[in-house]
């Protein structure tokens, strides 16, 4: 391995490191606007140049530059320093002094180092360039007088996006930033430009003049509109959420989230359930606690055990799953499910309805098969995840499903049942491939188990699983993709129907017979609410969604901003939100709800504190106690029946429209924006390089 | 400052001629399999000279031929300036206006190009027939001030050679090109000054 020397200190890095990185490793601050390190190297903004000898006797761009045995490079002695002070003169010539008014300001690269290693006055008397702002969607908010030509933005379209889409054209003092045909950027991670940006030039249209980074309140939290979990930073001011952006997490979302995480935020100020209400006379009229909690007690009362049931739907955090699962439980009510789609999956067997590779764990797989699920849709970081895999070309896609464009080629093997059946009986070309696979995976979608024949699916794909070699010890190909923050918490938890209960298809088939008098629903909304016959409805969630709009009582519940509590990702990531905000008016806790419904009734549950509910969730499935540490391995076990007959009808989307999934994004002017801007956008058919 | 709005009228389709069908698949043809992107200059190259211009419409088909995003043809069409991205007449007159060119009489061809076409730099005659540009050295700075016309050089012009030659051109006919002083190639204006005698034996 090749020994530098760097500011008079030794190191020894791997070779091909850049002396950019090996610089880092010392912890020295080399400034910089092109080089970022999940990106390709481009460069071009010169702002990293060192002084290395041997070498030409000039500053080099040390992003560029490999490390070599015997350099010395220097750091900050006075031809760097002066180098870079003229780089920084040169960036600024054209770069506008509208600092003031740029929502960057604050957080702007250009502004930080332009104060560190710039001069203190301007020679430049000439004109400066203007350049015409571009449309690039409703997210993203163009001021391309400000660019710096960093191409940061190309190549992370390009290359992690996979939606090329943005280029540099024209050249020199012309170069501009652009899609060249006006067209909003149709991909679903686009407002990872805004973070990429190292100037104002690309800025978050939403959020455009609503505040600066320094008066912001800054909660660093969990997503729960997929199920991925992704890490996020909540930054509020006055009680109001103002925008939400990624975290680092490595093994989870790496520094990227989708727009719908980023950008659903305002949906959480609009259409909030601030008060119960209670329906009299057939309207829903503002009430108390008291007198909410006493309508649902009250019908309680006149309706048996076994015509109640309860459905948890995407949004339900854990706490209230357990909440409510104990309470159905010391009422005897059997009805009881956190499947709301209707999805086969089986409770029993953990690694069953888990994403048993792990979302890292896709960089290491060589050949992978999809049934039945649109990755980029149902978790765009999770797509982003298996496109970088694919960049390396060390992984071969095949997929059974609808015909999309997932931002990588994908050999489309067939549109239903009866392809994962060939092949999973070893009649299909696309067998041997995963059996000659190191570490070959499958990844099954809501829109393959939300089906009647969900059993078989899942039954099939163990097989399959399992006899190409896809779970050993080392090893654990089998995967099922969420959609839905609360559903493997839910089935964790055991939120699932008891002794011959009914499952969530069966509760509404029940309460459209009038087999079912009473239903609860907690936060869910994606449910055809119209089924639920004559039924009392209690709602319990945030929005005035289909729930709430159905509900005989409204319970206000808080949304994920609003309350610690417990998530469990795709991968079985116990992770825990953080409040950032107090839900409106008289919302609560939804965990708390559930308590002093309890109360009413005159049938307490055991604890009354946010630990007491961890403890007894920790009680019920010990993995609860392993808040942010990482999923662990789970046992493998018989699931599914491959010997249900299989309905041949094609697997079907189980997101049709990305950017509504949730009562939030509904909400969300934002995400209305969104739909319009493809809707308008896919009438004109499909673009991208494997469109 | 974005010429792109500029870009009009705009064809919605285009396509090779059989003809140059051929040549472009012998163009890619030269480049191994998974690298037909290094084409790209010359199809924009070939779809300039069935056009005269290079559209967005042809710039598709071209990314659609060599499997490419649109985008990275884009970026390579409006890179280089010889690639048009408008229309321009039949005769592409390109005045370079550098500082040889300049200090040798550039003003005066330009001059000669407002008589005679009645258009300035930038501009094409009402006919199509004629579109003049002003264009950064064009590598021919001996033979200062010169044109590009099509793809000829005209060199050693004065006020009245480049009238000459644009009236032929208005004429129909097809001037030759080179020099118009008549010297040959980049000689000696007048006449060879070195190497006049036969070297004798001996002196080196």
């Amino acid at each position: 391995m090749p020994k530098l020397t760097i500011d008079g200190v030794e190191i020894e890095v791997e070779a091909g490191t850049t002396v950019l990185q090996a610089c880092e490793r010392l912890g020295i601050e080399i400034p910089r606007f092109c080089y970022h390190d999940r990106l390709s190297i481009a460069g071009n903004c010169r702002m990293c140049l060192v002084e290395v000898s041997p070498g030409p006797p000039k500053a080099q761009a040390s992003c560029a530059l490999p490390v070599a045995d015997g350099m010395t490079v220097k750091t900050d002695s006075p031809m760097v320093r002066k180098a870079r002070r003229g780089v920084m003169e040169l960036l600024l010539i054209n770069h506008p002094l509208d600092c003031p008014i740029c929502d960057q300001g604050g957080e702007c690269d250009l502004q930080d180092q332009a104060m560190a290693y710039g001069g203190d006055k301007s020679r430049y008397r000439e004109e400066k360039r203007a350049v015409a702002d571009k449309y690039l969607g409703p997210l993203i908010k163009t001021c391309m007088t400000r660019c710096i030509q960093c191409t940061r933005c190309v190549r992370f379209m390009t290359e992690v996006a996979g939606v090329p889409e943005l280029g540099a054209v024209f050249r020199g003092e012309h170069m501009e930033i652009t899609t060249y045909i006006g067209q909003a950027l149709d991909s679903e991670l686009s407002g990872n430009l805004v973070d990429l940006c190292p100037v104002g030039a690309l800025t978050s249209r939403p959020y455009a003049f609503m505040a600066r980074p320094w008066e912001l309140h800054k909660t660093e939290s969990i997503d729960v509109l997929d199920a991925l979990g992704c890490a996020i930073r909540v930054d509020s001011r006055g009680g109001q959420v103002l925008r939400v952006l990624p975290r680092l997490h490595e093994e989870v979302n790496e520094e990227w989230i989708s727009d719908k995480t980023r950008h659903a935020c305002d949906g959480l100020r609009v259409g909030r359930l601030d008060t119960p209400y209670v329906r009299r006379g057939g309207t829903l009229r503002p009430a108390s606690w008291a007198e909410a909690f006493a309508a649902v007690a009250e019908k309680l009362k006149t309706v048996k055990p076994e015509k109640i049931a309860v459905i948890a739907g995407d949004l339900a955090d854990c706490e209230a799953m357990m909440a409510l699962k104990d309470l159905t439980d010391d009422l005897k009510v059997v009805h009881r499910d956190c499947r709301q789609d209707g999805a086969f999956l089986d409770p029993n067997v953990p690694a069953a309805y888990r994403f048993n590779t792990t979302i890292a764990g896709i960089e290491m797989a060589d050949a992978l098969l999809l049934v039945g699920t649109n990755p980029r849709r149902e978790a765009a970081v999770l797509n982003a995840r298996i496109r970088k895999r694919w960049v390396t070309g060390a992984l071969k896609v095949a997929a059974i499903g609808e015909k999309v464009n997932l931002t990588y080629p994908v050999a489309w093997l067939g549109t239903g049942p009866q392809t994962l059946k060939a092949i999973a009986e070893g009649r299909h070309p696309f067998g041997s491939v995963l059996k000659g696979a190191q570490r070959p995976m499958l990844i099954l979608g809501q829109g393959a188990l939300a089906r009647s024949d969900g059993a078989a699916i899942l039954g099939l794909s163990r097989v399959l699983a399992e006899t190409s070699g896809m779970v050993r010890e080392d090893w654990n190909g089998f995967n099922v993709l969420h959609t839905a923050a609360a559903r493997v918490g839910g089935l964790m938890l055991g939120f699932v129907p008891g002794e011959g209960g009914r499952d969530g298809r069966a509760i509404l088939d029940g309460a459209g017979k009038g087999e079912i008098g009473f239903v609860y629903l907690l936060n869910a909304d994606e449910i055809d609410t119209g089924a639920l016959g004559k039924a009392f409805v209690v709602y319990q969630g945030h929005h005035g969604d289909a729930g709430a709009k159905r509900a005989d009582v409204i319970l206000p519940g808080a949304a994920y901003t609003e309350k610690n509590a417990l998530y469990v990702n795709t991968e079985g990531r116990v992770q825990s939100t953080q409040r950032a905000v107090f839900p409106p008016g008289e919302a609560r806790e939804d965990w708390k709800i559930v308590r002093a419904l309890s109360e009413t009734l005159g049938r307490p549950l055991p604890y009354d504190s946010l630990e007491g509910v961890r403890a007894r969730l920790v009680a019920v499935d010990p993995a609860f106690a392993a808040i942010a540490q990482g999923p662990a391995v789970a046992a493998w076990g018989i699931f599914g029946d491959p010997a249900v007959a299989i309905d041949a009808a094609p697997f079907a989307a189980s997101i049709t429209n990305f950017y509504g999934t949730d009562p939030i994004s509904r909400a969300s002017k934002t995400m209305a924006e969104c739909v319009a801007e493809m809707n308008g956008r896919r009438e004109h058919g499909g673009t991208g390089t494997y469109g | 400052m974005s010429e792109q709005s500029s870009i009009s009228p705009e064809p919605t389709a285009f396509v090779f001629t059989d003809d140059n069908l051929k040549k472009a698949q012998a163009l890619i043809d030269r480049y191994p399999s998974g690298r037909q992107a290094g084409a790209t200059m010359p199809l924009l190259d070939l779809a300039q000279r069935q056009a005269g211009w290079v559209s967005r419409a042809a710039m598709d088909y071209i990314a659609g031929l060599l499997d490419v995003p649109p985008m990275r043809v884009y970026e390579v069409a409006t890179f280089y300036t010889m690639y048009l991205l408008r229309p321009v007449g039949q005769h592409h007159v390109q005045v370079c206006t550098n500082l040889p060119c300049w200090l040798r009489g550039s003003d005066d061809v330009l001059r000669a190009c407002q008589e005679v076409l009645g258009i300035s730099p930038g501009e094409t005659t009402s006919d199509h027939r004629f579109t003049v540009a002003e264009v950064e050295c064009a590598g021919a700075c001996v033979n200062a001030p010169m044109v590009q016309i099509g793809d000829d050089y005209f060199e050693d012009l004065d006020h009245a050679s480049m009238k000459a030659l644009l009236e032929a051109l208005q004429r129909g006919e097809r001037p030759k090109p080179g020099s118009r002083t008549g010297r040959q190639c980049s000689c000696p204006a007048g006449g060879p000054t070195t190497l006049k005698a036969v070297p004798v034996k001996g002196e080196v």
